[in-house]
């Protein structure tokens, strides 16, 4: 045979590494407001350009556009806007933490502070979120308190993980928080388990989970959407499109010739893609998902396009694998800054009252950590009996288990 | 009281379960209207409806994920995964999720599941059809895994699986589902009918979870087995001529460590028998607890009659099954140490 024809393998590769300038041009979005927002009793099949297109609602002079606009009231958008900026300021405040040497681990959600926030206020507290390791702004829009994330964080005496658990995979049953797990989509099959649960009770809660861009390739996802297509659950699937798994691009995971929306076409699943920097818009499709979800019509799957604004945990470097100014020129801007443009723009907020906002959630922040300080951090001894590691592994303790309990006493 | 086989008393449990208690349900790959491969959930979907006993897709993954989703709501989901061979794809559920859930979340969720598989050999099943992969869930802490050996044991253990707190593997050994087979192939199977364990009472009753049943006293030597070995340990006990005492473990974790150590003492010798691989395999873990416990006690090195580390193979299935002339080789070797 002759190698005219010779095949060749094809790696993606991102447009732009260190030291190129940040290349979004390939890219291009519909206008805010453009989208027209379909009947929630809309089949799957019609929404095939939903899974190519992006929901927007704020442009980025700050005007709410179009059918998606939820009409939210000038105290439900201060309060968005005042949780995105606590868990900023958490944030930013547990990074130093791990820096300082008080905790091992921490990552953060800059940049994608509107999905988890705006989505936990859409969610009746009752419905169970599913969450992956970055979905930190569904607890604090809960209401959680702080200081107990810090001292789950920090490992300490007071830790509701009793110090089993690397740092930020939380667990809060009674706000519909489920136990975080460090493996990557397992939580997604499980969420639609749960909803199918809960219309199998007559119940009337449904689940939510989130994944990223990379973990779409786990075979948990897939899973979970012929589980979650096949049986209609009342479950919403987020895939956080941040751009990248640690190190390597979207592309990896099967976004270069796709979207991660696209996915609920195969499976018959109603897919919405839209713009995760938008509060406005995260809230719309979310409220259209879970209405739809109520109604008994079936899952949704949502894809939210957003940009990891920070690095992938404080294990990482990004500027080793992308350019340095990528998220500053990221196109669809800042989810914080375009929901406070907003609400200036309607003349229910000011820069002042921006700032003063931003003072208190640090001062909030501070002051929870320095109670939550005060209860220890990572490695203060005696923060939790060794004894009890042997806890909770079982309901009731078998004997070999009480064996090796007392072999730790000697 | 009524004469059932294996897969007769496992399909009453159910039965009963679902009729108590409607948090019980069950799912698998053709579990639903057709009542499964081997008819485990035969008539349920009949009886109960296809929302309580349904087909899934032909994804174990999706099956454990889920019935671990259903039963952090609060349901006891009963899987079948149609062959122990083909938990694999849900191994990553059962291990990192089924397991830790209660333990990472500190009480907070828990996991009350039941994964039943039919697995073992001697039905020329090939290498995707024979697996024993017991060994492969005792090592993992957070779960329990239980192995019945008759009709009777089968539902009371059942019942008790699914009434239980924590996840549990229930691994049926389908060369028994229909009679005790007792690994002399030369001579007819004896169907369950003929055997007392076949009487199952038709309501609710639970065999607890932890406790071995002595099937045979004896006083010469131990030996320990589970599921179908545990007929092939008394026909080796009766061709050897050695009085041999033969446990039927029923639950290999938590294991019932008392019952083992009782009858090691009294008789110095001990015996480990089972299908599966060899290295690393369940027994190694036996042999590991009866020097511990009962070093002193033993006359004679513990032997292992069990797989061989090599894939089922199809066609040698009889040269790769422990039959009664390998056990009886290894109990004259214990005796005669
Ligand atoms: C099953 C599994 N494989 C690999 C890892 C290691 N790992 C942790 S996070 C991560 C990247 C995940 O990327 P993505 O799903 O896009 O989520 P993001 O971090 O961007 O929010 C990897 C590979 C893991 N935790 N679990």
């Amino acid at each position: 045979m002759s190698r005219k024809n010779a095949l060749d393998l094809h790696i993606p590769a991102p447009n732009a590494r260190p030291g190129d300038k940040p290349d979004f041009s390939g890219w291009t979005f519909p206008e805010p407001g453009d989208t027209p927002r379909p009947d929630i009793d809309v089949s799957p099949s019609e929404l095939r350009d939903y899974a190519y297109g992006l929901i927007r609602v704020l442009d980025m002079e700050g005007n709410a556009l179009g059918a998606w606009a939820p009409h939210l009231d000038a105290e439900t958008l201060r309060r968005g806007l005042k949780y995105m900026i606590l868990t900023r300021a958490f944030d930013d405040r547990m990074y130093r933490a791990q820096r300082q040497g008080k905790t091992s681990f921490y990552m953060q959600s800059f940049g994608e502070e509107a999905i988890s926030v705006a989505q936990s206020m859409v969610l009746s507290p009752e419905d169970m979120c599913f969450p992956s390791y970055r979905q930190q702004g569904l607890l604090i829009a809960r209401d959680y308190p702080i200081v107990e994330m810090m001292n789950q964080i920090y490992s300490n005496k007071r830790d509701p993980m009793r110090g089993r658990q690397l740092p930020v995979m939380y667990s809060s049953k009674k706000d519909g928080f489920f136990t975080i797990s460090g493996n990557l989509a397992t939580q997604v099959p499980q969420a639609v388990g749960w909803a199918m649960a809960s219309a199998y009770s007559g119940d009337v809660r449904i689940a939510a989970t989130w994944l990223g861009d990379g973990s779409t390739a786990e075979g948990d996802f897939h899973a979970a959407m012929t589980f979650a297509a096949v049986y209609r659950a009342p479950v919403i699937i987020n895939v956080v499109n941040n751009q990248y798994a640690i190190s390597s691009f979207q592309g990896i995971a099967g976004g270069e010739n796709t979207t991660f929306a696209a996915r609920g076409v195969g499976y018959g699943m109603a897919p919405l893609r839209v713009d995760g920097n938008d509060f406005l818009a995260v809230y719309a499709v979310t409220q259209w998902a879970a209405e739809r979800a109520r109604a008994n019509l079936g899952p949704t799957l949502i894809e939210h396009f957003t940009y990891r604004g920070g690095p992938h945990s404080t294990s990482d470097d990004p500027s080793r694998y992308r350019p340095a100014d990528e998220g500053r020129s990221w196109p669809l801007g800042d989810p914080l800054e375009r929901l406070k443009q907003h609400l200036i723009s309607i003349g229910e907020w000011s820069d002042e009252q921006h700032r003063a906002a931003q003072e208190a959630a640090v001062e909030q922040v501070r002051e929870a950590g320095r109670e939550a300080e005060k209860e220890g951090v990572l490695g203060t001894e005696g923060a939790h009996p060794a004894q009890s590691m042997f806890e909770d592994v079982y309901k009731e303790m078998p004997w070999h288990l009480q064996e090796q309990r007392k072999q730790l006493e000697v | 009281m009524a004469t059932m086989t294996m897969i007769q008393a496992l399909n009453s449990a159910l039965d009963t379960m679902m009729a108590r208690d409607s948090r019980v349900l069950t799912f698998g790959e053709d579990v639903g209207y057709f009542g499964g491969v081997f008819k485990v959930t035969e008539h349920l979907q009949q009886k109960y409806g296809p929302k309580r006993c349904f087909d899934a897709p032909i994804n174990e993954c999706g099956i454990a994920g889920t019935a671990i989703g259903m039963a952090v709501y609060g349901l006891r989901p009963v899987i079948e995964i149609q062959f122990a061979d083909y938990m694999y794809p849900a191994y990553d559920q059962l291990v990192s999720e089924a397991a830790r859930i209660r333990y990472r979340s500190a009480n907070d969720f828990t996991v009350p599941m039941t994964v039943r598989m039919p697995y073992g050999g001697g039905i020329y099943g090939g290498q995707t059809h024979s697996q024993s992969p017991e060994a492969l869930f005792t090592h993992v802490a957070g779960l329990k895994t239980v192995i019945p050996a008759t009709p009777y044991d089968a539902k009371g253990l059942l019942i008790s699986a699914i009434e239980d707190d924590d996840p549990v593997i229930f691994l049926e050994p389908k060369r028994v589902y229909n009679g005790p087979f007792d690994g002399r192939r030369d001579r007819p199977v004896i169907p369950w009918s003929k055997h007392p364990a076949s009487e199952v009472p038709e309501g609710y009753y639970k065999i607890p979870l932890g406790k071995a049943n002595i099937v045979r006293e004896g006083a010469e030597m131990t030996i320990l087995a589970y599921g179908t070995m545990v007929h092939v340990a008394l026909a080796a006990t009766e061709d050897s001529g050695i009085d041999a005492e033969v446990i039927d473990l029923r639950t290999l974790l938590p294991v019932d460590i008392e019952t083992i150590k009782a009858s090691v003492a009294k008789t110095g010798r001990c015996v480990i028998l089972h299908e599966a691989t060899r290295t690393s395999g369940y027994g190694a873990e036996l042999a590991a607890l009866v020097q511990e416990h009962c070093f002193y006690h033993l006359e004679a090195p513990i032997e292992r009659v069990t797989g061989f580390d090599t894939p089922y193979p199809h066609a040698l299935e009889w040269e790769y099954f422990p039959t009664p002339p390998r056990i009886i080789k290894a109990m004259r070797r214990a005796m005669e140490a």
